[in-house]
C-alpha cells in the first residue's frame, strides 16, 4: 500500500511536467505573444525584454530553460503583473479559491449523499420525487443565471446577504451555494442510483433474511457499494469545479485564482498560466490518488501493491 | 419420520407481480405442509415459481412490483402474513432462515466473514461482541470450513465458491432455526462440490434437527435429500408425494418427463437422453388448459380446452393432470413389470 | 450430425446438431445456450447476451432489443415529455424567426426606429407585440431567443458528434488493441483531463481561427449560412473546439465496453473468419457498446451547451451579432435588476431545453440498461 502511494506520487512529477509541456506547446501553437497585441513596443526594447526571456534563442533550447525552471518550482515573474513572481500570485489569489471551493465541495457531498441516500429509501416518496426534481433544476440551470438570481433575491429584495466582495460568512453563503449547485445534484442522483442498484443485489436480500431491520441493511450492507459512483465522480469534479468558481468569482467579484487564470490565458501571460496549470494539475493527480486510495478502504477486493 | 406437529403449512398461496406484460401468477395457488424434522423437495424449471414461494414464506418478496395476494402461511401456529414487518424480522434469521443459489454474489463483498455472521447473533441471540466472535468460529467449524480462526476475518472473495456456500449455511444456521429453506443451494457449484454441500445440508438437518425446504430443478438432488416432493410448474403444484412413491410410481406425465430426464449413472453410451420438448410457458399469458399441454406427449384436445382438475391418487399423493389415474395406473404397470427394485430410492 | 454435449450449468448432456440452430436450451435446468463452433470441437456456453430469440435461436438484438427499448421509453413519461418539449424547440428555432417575420416584421437584429419615441429606454416589457418584450437595444427578445436557439442546438449536436466520433474512436482502438497501445493512450486522456478546457479550447480558437481555418469547418459553415460568412466559420470552429474537448469521458465509457465484449464469443468468431481489425471494432464491437454511447451521448448535449453557454458569459464563445441562449443570457445580467426579462427569456428557455434533454437522457438509461429491467 506504501509503496503504491509512493510510486504513484513519483508518478505525479513526470505527468505534470507533461502536462506543462503539452501547455506550453499549446500556448506557442497560438499565433501570437503577449507583446504582439496592443502593446507594440519600439524594437529596440521589446529585443530587450525578447533576450531577458530567451525568447531570442530556439524553441528546444527555451523549452529546456522553461522546464528546469519549473523542476526547480520557478514559474518566474509574471509579463502582466511586473515585479510579482508567478508564486507570489498564485499564495495570494489561491486562498480565495480554495475556501470557496472547498466549502462547496463539502456542502455538495453532504446534502448530495444525504438528499440521495434519503431518496434512495423512500424511492417513489414526495421526498424521492422532490429532491429529484431539484436536483433535475440544479443541473439546468446554467450557475450564472443562478448566482444572479440569488443576488436579485437576497440581497435586493430581501436584504439578508450582501451582494458580492470577500468578507465575513454571509459573503461566503450565496458564492459557495452557486458553485456547489450542480455537483449537489449530480452526486444526490448518483448516489440514489448507486443506493438503488445495490440494494437490488443478492446480499442486501441475504442481509434482509437475517433479519435485519432496513436501516442497517442500507447502511451496514449498502451503503459501501452505493457510494462507489459518487467516489469515482469525485475526481473529475474538482477538475471542473474550477471553471465553476470563474463564473463564480465574476458574478461575486471575489479576488480568486479562476479569473486570473482566464485573464493570464487570454493575455498569454505565459509563466502565469504554466504556472497555474502546473499547480493545479499537480493538485488533480493528487485528489485521483486519494480517490484511489479510498477505493481501496471502501472495497476490500481492490488491494494495491 | 417424526410426526410432533407441523412446522409450516402453506395453504393456496398466490404471489403475483405487476411486470410491463401485465400480471404475472408467479405462484397461484399452492398448498403444502412440512412436518417438524422432515425434509421436503420443491422442483421445477426456472420460472416455476419454487424460489418466489420460498420468498413468500419468508416475506422477502420485493413490494411492489410483487404482492402475496392470498393463502395463508402458518409458521409454527404463527400467521406469517398477518405479522408487522417488524415482527417478521424477529423470525427471519432466528427461528427460519434461508441459503441462496449463488454464494458468489449472496455474502457482502464489502465485509469481513466475521462481521456478517456475528451480527445475526448479536440480534437475535443477544450475543456480546466476544461471545458472536466466537460462536462465528464454532459454527465455520461446523461447517467444514479449515482453519476457522484465521479465516474468519476474510473476506467473501478470499474464499472459493463451495466454501462460501459452507459460511451462508454456518450464517443460516448460526441461531439453530426451526426451518431452513435452501434455494438451488449447489446449482452454482462444481459437480464435485455439489455433493459435499448436499452431504453437509443432510448431516447437519440430522444433528441440528432443523426441518428443510430444498429447491432445486434437479430431480437427483432431491431423491436421497428428501421426505417428499412437489413439482412445480407455472406457477402451479403438478404433482406432490412422498419422495419414493413419487419417484417409483409418478402421475403426471411432465413428472415422467423430469424423471426420464435425469441423467442414470447406468445410462447406456450412445443411447440418446430423453428431453422434454419445447420451453416453459411465458407465465404472464398462460393458456386457458393445461399450461404443460403445448409440450406433453399425451396432451388431448380436453387439456388445450379446460384446466386440469388436481386428483387425489391416494392420501398423500395428489397430480395436476386430466389423466392423471391413467398416467398413474401406467406407472405402476411398469413398475410392477420390470420388477425394478426401485434402484432411484435410497432409503 | 448430431452430438451430445454437457451443459455447461447443470451438466446434463444434450443432443445437438452443430450445423442446426446456433441456439439450445437445456431442457433441464432452462438456461439458453449458445453452440460455440471456434474451436476443434463443438461446445455449449451459457448465452447471457439476451440477444437470441429462445424458441427459434434466431439473432433478434437488431428489432427486438431496440423495440423493447423503445417501448419502454414511451412508458416514461418524463421522457416523453423531453421529446416533446424538444421537438417541439427544434420546429420553433427552424419555422419561428420566419413565421415571426411574417407576423410582425420583427427580426432578430430589427432595430426599430419608431420604438424610441423620444425616450432612451427601448427596452420593453412583455407585451402581445413583443411576448418577451424587447432588448437594450429595442430587438425584438422572441425573435433573438428562437434565433440563438439555433446556435445553441447546434452546439449541443455538432459537438456531441464530434466526441462521438473523436471519443468511440478513441476508446474503442485502446479498449480492443489494449497492452502498451492502450496505456498510452489513456495516459494521453489522463493528461488532457489534468488541462483545464477553457485553455484547450482559447488555444484551439485562436490557432485555427481566421483564415487558419481547416476546410472542412468552413465547407460545413458555408452549407449552412451562405459562402463567405466568417462570423458563422467562427462559430462552427467553437463547435468543433467544445467537442475536442468533450470526448475525454465517452471514450472511457466505450473503453469500459470493449474491454468487456472483445473476450467474447462472436469476436473470436469474426476473428477465425478473417475479419479484419478495423472490421471487428467497428463493425462487431462498436455496435454491441451502442447503449451506453447513446446514454452518455444524449448526456453529452446538455453538457456542451452549458460549456457554451459558460464560455459566451466569459466573451469567448458566440459573438456578436450571432446569438445563443447563453449569449443572450449573459447580455440580460448586466441588466437583471431592471429589465429582468432580458435574463429570463433565455435562461428559462435554455433551462427548459437542458431539462428535457436530462429527462431524455434518464429515460434512455433506464430503457437500454437491462439492470432495471427486472420486473
Amino acid at each position: 500500500m506504501l509503496g503504491f502511494i509512493l510510486r504513484r506520487l513519483l508518478i505525479i512529477i513526470p505527468m505534470a511536467l507533461l502536462v506543462v509541456s503539452v501547455t506550453w506547446i499549446l500556448i506557442r501553437a497560438a499565433p501570437g505573444s503577449f507583446y504582439s497585441e496592443e502593446r507594440a513596443l519600439p524594437p529596440a526594447i521589446e529585443a530587450n525584454i525578447r533576450e531577458k526571456y530567451g525568447l531570442d534563442k530556439p524553441f528546444y533550447q527555451q523549452y529546456m530553460m522553461m522546464l528546469g525552471n519549473v523542476l526547480k518550482g520557478d514559474f518566474g515573474d509574471s509579463l502582466r503583473y511586473q515585479e510579482q513572481s508567478v508564486n507570489e500570485i498564485i499564495a495570494r489569489h489561491l486562498p480565495y479559491s480554495a475556501t470557496i471551493g472547498a466549502l462547496a465541495y463539502l456542502l455538495a457531498l453532504f446534502v448530495g449523499l444525504t438528499a440521495g441516500i434519503i431518496a434512495a429509501l423512500r424511492q417513489n416518496s414526495a421526498f424521492d420525487y422532490g429532491s429529484m426534481a431539484f436536483a433535475m433544476l440544479g443541473l439546468s440551470v446554467p450557475n450564472f443565471v443562478l448566482g444572479p438570481i440569488l443576488v436579485i433575491v437576497f440581497s435586493l429584495w430581501l436584504f439578508w446577504l450582501p451582494p458580492a466582495r470577500w468578507g465575513g460568512i454571509s459573503n461566503l453563503i450565496m458564492p459557495v451555494f452557486t458553485l456547489a449547485a450542480i455537483y449537489m445534484a449530480y452526486i444526490a442522483r448518483l448516489t440514489r442510483a448507486g443506493m438503488l442498484e445495490v440494494m437490488r443485489s443478492d446480499y442486501i436480500r441475504t442481509a434482509r433474511a437475517k433479519g435485519l431491520d432496513e436501516k442497517t441493511v442500507l447502511l451496514k450492507h449498502g451503503l459501501r457499494g452505493g457510494i462507489v459512483p459518487v467516489v469515482s465522480f469525485t475526481g473529475p469534479a474538482l477538475a471542473s469545479l474550477l471553471a465553476g468558481t470563474v463564473v463564480v468569482e465574476k458574478v461575486f467579484a471575489i479576488p480568486g485564482l479562476g479569473n486570473i487564470f482566464i485573464q493570464s490565458v487570454l493575455n498569454r501571460d505565459e509563466p502565469l498560466t504554466l504556472g497555474i496549470v502546473a499547480f493545479l494539475s499537480i493538485l488533480i493527480m493528487i485528489f485521483n490518488l486519494a480517490v484511489d486510495i479510498s477505493y481501496g478502504f471502501l472495497d476490500p477486493r481492490i488491494r494495491y501493491e | 419420520m417424526n410426526n410432533n406437529g407441523t412446522i409450516l403449512s402453506v395453504n393456496d398461496l398466490r404471489t403475483y407481480f405487476q411486470t410491463e406484460d401485465g400480471i404475472v401468477k408467479a405462484v397461484d395457488g399452492i398448498t403444502f405442509t412440512l412436518e417438524k424434522g422432515e425434509t421436503l423437495g420443491i422442483v421445477g424449471e426456472s420460472g416455476s415459481g419454487k424460489s418466489v414461494t420460498n420468498l413468500s414464506v419468508m416475506r422477502l418478496i420485493p413490494e411492489p412490483p410483487g404482492k402475496i395476494v392470498a393463502g395463508d402461511i402458518i409458521f409454527n401456529g404463527i400467521d406469517v402474513r398477518a405479522l408487522s414487518i417488524d415482527q417478521v424480522r424477529k423470525i427471519r434469521g432466528k427461528r427460519m432462515a434461508m441459503i441462496f443459489q449463488d454464494p458468489m454474489t449472496s455474502l457482502n463483498p464489502f465485509l469481513k466473514i466475521s462481521t456478517q455472521l456475528m451480527e445475526v447473533t448479536r440480534l437475535h441471540l443477544g450475543h456480546s461482541k466476544q461471545e458472536a466472535y466466537q460462536h462465528a468460529i464454532k459454527m465455520l467449524e461446523t461447517v467444514g470450513i479449515p482453519d476457522a480462526e484465521s479465516r474468519v476475518d476474510g473476506y467473501p472473495h478470499e474464499f472459493s465458491g463451495g466454501m462460501r456456500q459452507r459460511v451462508m449455511i454456518a450464517m443460516a444456521l448460526s441461531c439453530d432455526p426451526e426451518l431452513l429453506i435452501a434455494d438451488e443451494p449447489t446449482t452454482a457449484l462444481d459437480v464435485t462440490i455439489q455433493a459435499q454441500i448436499l452431504e453437509l445440508i443432510k448431516d447437519l438437518k440430522a444433528r441440528m434437527g432443523t426441518s428443510v425446504i430444498l429447491i432445486t430443478h434437479d430431480l437427483g438432488v432431491v431423491a436421497g435429500m428428501t421426505d417428499k416432493i412437489i413439482v412445480m410448474y407455472a406457477g402451479k403444484v403438478f404433482e406432490q408425494a412422498p419422495t419414493r412413491e413419487l419417484f417409483r410410481t409418478p402421475a403426471n406425465p411432465y413428472t415422467k418427463g423430469l424423471l426420464r430426464s435425469v441423467p442414470d449413472p447406468a445410462h447406456e453410451q450412445g443411447k440418446e437422453l430423453y428431453q422434454i420438448p419445447g420451453l416453459p410457458p411465458d407465465v404472464a399469458h398462460l393458456p386457458p388448459g393445461c399450461p404443460f399441454a403445448e409440450r406433453c406427449e399425451r396432451a388431448e384436445d380436453i387439456c388445450r380446452r379446460e384446466f386440469p382438475p388436481f386428483v387425489q391418487i391416494n392420501a398423500d399423493h395428489h397430480s395436476l393432470c386430466h389423466f392423471a389415474d391413467e398416467v398413474y395406473a401406467e406407472s405402476v404397470r411398469e413398475a410392477e413389470s420390470a420388477a425394478l427394485p426401485v434402484n432411484r430410492d435410497t432409503e | 450430425m448430431t452430438k451430445e454435449l454437457a451443459c455447461p450449468k447443470c451438466a446434463v448432456s444434450i443432443k445437438v446438431d452443430p450445423d442446426g440452430p446456433r441456439l439450445k436450451v437445456c431442457s433441464h435446468c432452462g438456461a439458453t445456450l449458445m453452440i460455440d463452433k471456434t474451436g476443434d470441437e463443438p461446445r455449449l456456453v451459457l448465452d447471457e447476451s439476451g440477444v437470441y430469440e429462445r424458441s427459434s435461436g434466431e439473432l433478434v438484438a437488431g428489432a427486438s432489443l431496440w423495440k423493447d427499448a423503445w417501448k419502454r421509453l414511451l412508458k416514461n413519461k418524463l421522457a416523453v415529455f423531453g421529446m416533446v418539449v424538444l421537438a417541439i424547440m427544434l420546429v420553433a428555432v427552424i419555422i419561428g424567426p420566419a413565421i415571426i417575420r411574417m407576423a410582425t416584421g420583427f427580426t432578430p437584429d430589427y432595430i426599430p426606429s419608431d420604438i424610441d419615441g423620444g425616450a432612451r429606454v427601448k427596452s420593453f416589457p412583455p407585451s402581445l407585440q413583443h411576448p418577451m418584450g424587447t432588448d437594450d437595444q429595442g430587438r425584438d427578445m422572441l425573435a433573438r431567443v428562437l434565433q440563438g436557439g439555433r446556435i445553441s442546438l447546434m452546439v449541443g449536436i455538432i459537438s456531441t458528434l464530434v466526441s462521438l466520433i473523436v471519443g468511440v474512436s478513441w476508446g474503442a482502438v485502446a479498449g480492443y488493441v489494449g497492452g502498451r497501445v492502450d496505456n498510452v493512450m489513456m495516459r494521453i486522456v489522463d493528461i488532457i483531463y489534468a488541462i483545464p478546457y477553457i485553455l484547450i479550447v482559447i488555444v484551439l480558437l485562436s490557432v485555427f481561427g481566421g483564415p487558419n481555418t481547416p476546410a472542412i469547418i468552413t465547407t460545413m459553415s458555408d452549407a449552412i449560412g451562405g459562402a463567405g460568412n466568417q462570423g458563422l466559420s467562427q462559430i462552427f470552429l467553437l463547435f468543433f473546439a467544445l467537442g475536442l474537448v468533450s470526448w475525454l469521458t465517452m471514450a472511457r465509457v466505450v473503453r469500459g465496453q470493449i474491454l468487456s465484449l472483445k473476450n467474447q464469443e462472436f469476436v473470436l468468431a469474426a476473428k477465425a473468419t478473417g475479419v479484419s481489425t478495423f472490421g471487428i471494432i467497428f463493425r462487431h464491437l462498436v455496435p454491441n457498446a451502442l447503449g451506453p454511447v447513446i446514454v452518455y451521448a444524449t448526456l453529452t448535449v446538455p453538457s456542451v451547451m452549458l460549456t457554451e453557454a459558460f464560455l459566451s458569459f466569459l466573451g469567448l464563445g458566440v459573438q456578436a451579432p450571432y446569438a445563443s441562449w447563453g449569449s443572450l443570457a449573459a447580455d440580460g445580467i448586466k441588466n437583471i435588476q431592471i429589465f429582468p426579462w432580458q435574463l429570463i427569456f433565455p435562461g428559462v428557455t435554455m433551462a427548459l431545453t437542458l431539462f428535457s434533454l436530462n429527462f431524455l437522457g434518464d429515460g434512455l438509461r433506464d430503457a437500454l440498461d437491462p439492470q432495471t429491467r427486472k420486473f
